[in-house]
């Protein structure tokens, strides 16, 4: 008994947990902060700059991050990659945590939370790009959640539910691919009613393409990104199979996520010239646009090509990292450096501590409920149930 | 071959996302205004800065009491824009060296299709046949994409509302238009650089002022195309990019911004699902074939297993041969055959 408890304590003060404890404690503060003074206690936002990482980084990355939800069951379901059975669980999950975070992180941002499902079902704002992605992420993430519960059925032993659900995932894979092609492409497009805000290296009428076709390789890497974090920590919670196809599935995705990576770098290439925007290279916003295009996505679309010749697994990782640090700056570029680019420099945003600190806490409260669900519900593995349904 | 389809179908239904054609901007047929509409003319050469107009804004509208009272004229030092707490400021300008300051005052613009009204995903902000944008603080979730919308930089926030934080813009007094009153700037202004009419006839009015007196009056009324028109109309002297208005703005108006983007909804909506059926239906019935090609070879390898077996004519065929042979059979159960259940039949 005693014996027990001490194991029990001894689990629960790891480090990780410690500092997921403080983050979480950091979060509750800012939390109260933010709703008892006001955005303007916690942010650095401005009446010039409405908009800063909690749209930048939660909401844009977020949802660009999460798209693996949509690529690998798309990929496995509908164009019939079934090698990738395995990894369409993490994905889905994945995709719905990171769905259900942005939410919640945009529950900081509005100014009045509780009115969020009034565009919804109060009052319809339909001219507004923005309206459609909310739409949009609202009924994914419905889709994700039902996705999702399968899993949840299997561990709670509830067979005919599941048996239910399970039919449906032809329907729900199509509805989910529909769904985020409209909502990926309608955030880039949300810039587009600001061509005099938006540096014009950046603004382009094929806003909503790029970030389209930039959400599908953020989505694969992502998948590979978190895979392999998950194979060094949750590797007892993998079965065979998993395992087994895990190297397939990263080389796939690999070799995918260069293939769309060269698509997006022509298309990119495509709309440079036809905005006639070449001028442009050759000042300081030039370099930076250069580096992002160069140095985060050829780079890396060169790297996956070479890992997936060689069947090298741990360049597959890299480029796998520098792919999604590369979406960061690609976000982080539209929403906040190259907007309002022509304002003069003491005019412009910078992130405040506060900021930052609830942003770090949103990710860390989904890393947490990743690793309960992760470890607890067939995830990993396939239930002994349902031994084929994996 | 399968991923390249992908890939083509992919790019094909992005492009006809941002195709720009098809500009009829959805939803926004309700937002144009009537021909009556009203609006306001500035006129910068009539401007003394005198802030009488600000002073007039805070009253009529109740805003809090700024820091600096409105007959301090050192805050025309440094420029300024519209915030929380004033809905229109003047600022003063310096064209060139020595030159005498020219002023100018800024303030919501109300435009005729109004980047701020369409970039709402609640109608809290909408274009009144009148000619005011107006605001509804009941319906607004705070999202401020209406500030990130506007190019003229007008919407402002209460960021330090805990609650009930609100947009905050002018209205061209849209309560006192309704009683009949005049604008509060317009009706404080001593000099007559604000006027208050219909826009036609504001435009008109323009005009004529421009004509009448060509060496004080720059031929262009701002607002008369800007951003596809806007309500407040004014004229100047001097370069109105030297008095920090924006030259580059374009005369598309918001929604047709971001009409290509909206046209292309429907598109997807209708053809995603389609396409994507069709690949499943093809990537199925690839499967199907490969399926039915392994049964045919598996079937094909156990009638030979079977021929062979037969041509040793031996009992003493070996139980692991089989038990192998078993565990084919119930392997491929369907694909077994006429040759496989010979064989079983044989065994038996
Ligand atoms: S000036 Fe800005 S706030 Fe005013 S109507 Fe136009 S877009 Fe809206
Ligand atoms: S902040 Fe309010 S008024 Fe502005 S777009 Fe959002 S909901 Fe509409
Ligand atoms: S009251 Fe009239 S003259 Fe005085 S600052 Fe305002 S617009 Fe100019």
């Amino acid at each position: 008994m005693s014996e027990h408890a001490v194991t029990a304590k001894q689990s629960l003060f790891t480090p990780f947990n410690v500092v997921a404890g403080l983050i979480v404690l950091m979060g509750a503060v800012l939390t109260v902060l933010r709703f008892t003074g006001g955005l303007g206690a916690v942010t650095n936002l401005s009446d010039d700059n409405p908009w800063g990482i909690w749209i930048g980084f939660d909401l844009l990355c977020g949802v660009a991050l999460a798209a693996g939800g949509y690529t690998t069951s798309a990929a496995c379901y509908i164009f019939g990659f079934k090698r990738f059975h395995s990894a369409v669980r993490p994905a889905i999950l994945t995709a719905f945590l990171g769905y259900a975070l942005v939410v919640f992180a945009l529950h900081y941002d509005v100014g009045r939370p509780w009115r969020l499902p009034y565009p919804v079902f109060l009052s319809q704002g339909t001219s507004s790009i923005l309206f459609e992605v909310g739409l949009c992420v609202f009924i994914y993430l419905s889709v994700l959640f039902v996705e999702y519960l399968p899993a949840f059925f299997e561990w709670q032993r509830m067979p005919k539910v599941r048996g239910f659900l399970v039919k449906l995932t032809m329907a729900l894979t199509i509805l989910g691919v529909v769904l985020s092609t409209l909502h990926q492409s309608s955030l880039g497009a949300l810039f587009l009613i600001v061509p005099s805000k938006l540096h014009p290296l950046w603004y382009s009428p094929y806003l909503p393409v790029y970030f389209f076709i930039s959400s599908m390789f953020a989505g694969l890497s992502m998948v590979i990104f978190e895979g392999s974090l998950s194979h060094r920590y949750l590797h007892h919670k993998m079965d065979q199979a998993y395992t087994s196809e895990h190297d397939g599935v990263m080389l796939g995705f690999a070799k995918a996520a260069s293939l769309i990576m060269a698509g997006y770098l022509a298309v990119k290439l495509f709309g440079l010239s036809m905005d006639n925007r070449w001028s442009y290279l050759a000042t300081g916003y030039g370099a930076w646009y250069l580096t992002e295009i160069i140095g985060f996505v050829a780079l890396p679309c060169y790297l996956y090509a070479v890992a997936a010749r060689d069947r090298n697994l741990g360049l597959v990782k890299r480029a796998a990292a520098l792919t999604v640090i590369g979406i960061v700056v690609n976000r982080f570029n539209v929403s906040l450096v190259a907007f309002n680019w022509q304002l003069p420099p003491e005019a412009r945003y910078f992130p405040s501590l506060g900021e930052i600190g609830i942003s770090v806490f949103v990710v860390t409260v989904g890393v947490l409920a990743f690793r309960f669900i992760a470890t607890r519900m067939p995830i990993f593995h396939a239930h002994p149930d349902y031994p084929e349904s994996h | 071959m399968k991923r390249r389809r992908f890939l083509e179908m992919l790019g094909t239904a992005g492009l006809c996302l941002a195709t720009p054609a098809a500009a009829t901007s959805a939803g926004m047929g309700d937002v144009r205004p009537s021909p009556g509409a009203k609006g306001v003319l500035f006129d910068a050469v009539r401007c003394i800065g005198c802030r009488k107009c600000e002073a007039a804004c805070n009253t009529v509208n109740e805003l809090p009491a700024p820091k600096k009272p409105f007959d301090d004229l050192t805050v025309l030092e440094t420029g300024r824009r519209t915030d929380a707490a004033t809905y229109t400021v003047v600022n003063r300008y310096l064209p060139a060296e020595g030159a005498a300051p020219v002023y100018r005052k800024i303030q919501c613009n109300h435009c005729l299709e109004p980047a701020c009204a369409s970039a709402c995903f609640v109608k809290a902000l909408v274009k009144t046949p009148e000619g005011p944008v107006t605001y509804r603080a009941d319906l607004c979730v705070g999202c401020r994409y209406c500030m990130v919308a506007c190019s003229f930089n007008i919407p402002a926030y209460e960021y330090h509302s805990a609650l009930t934080p609100r947009v905050m813009k002018c209205t061209m007094c849209a309560p006192r238009l309704a009683k009949g009153q005049l604008p509060g700037c317009v009706e404080a202004c001593p000099k007559g650089a604000l006027t208050f009419g219909r826009r036609t006839e504001l435009l008109a009015q323009a005009r004529e002022r421009i004509k009448g007196s060509p060496g004080l009056y720059l031929d262009h009324v701002y607002g008369e195309r800007e951003m596809g028109g806007t309500s407040w109309l004014t004229i100047a002297g001097v370069p109105f990019s030297q008095l920090g208005m924006r030259e580059d703005l374009g005369t598309a108006s918001a929604p047709e911004l971001t009409a290509g983007a909206l046209a292309g909804v429907p598109v997807v909506v209708g053809l995603w699902p389609v396409l994507l059926t069709g690949i499943y239906a093809i990537s199925k019935r690839k499967e199907k074939q490969a399926e039915a090609e392994k049964r045919a070879a598996v079937a094909a390898a156990i009638a030979k297993a079977s021929a062979e077996a037969e041509a040793k004519l031996s009992s003493e065929l070996t139980k692991a041969e089989v038990a192998n042979k078993r565990l084919i059979e119930i392997e491929v159960k369907k694909a077994l055959e006429s040759a496989g259940q010979d064989s079983a039949r044989e065994e038996s």
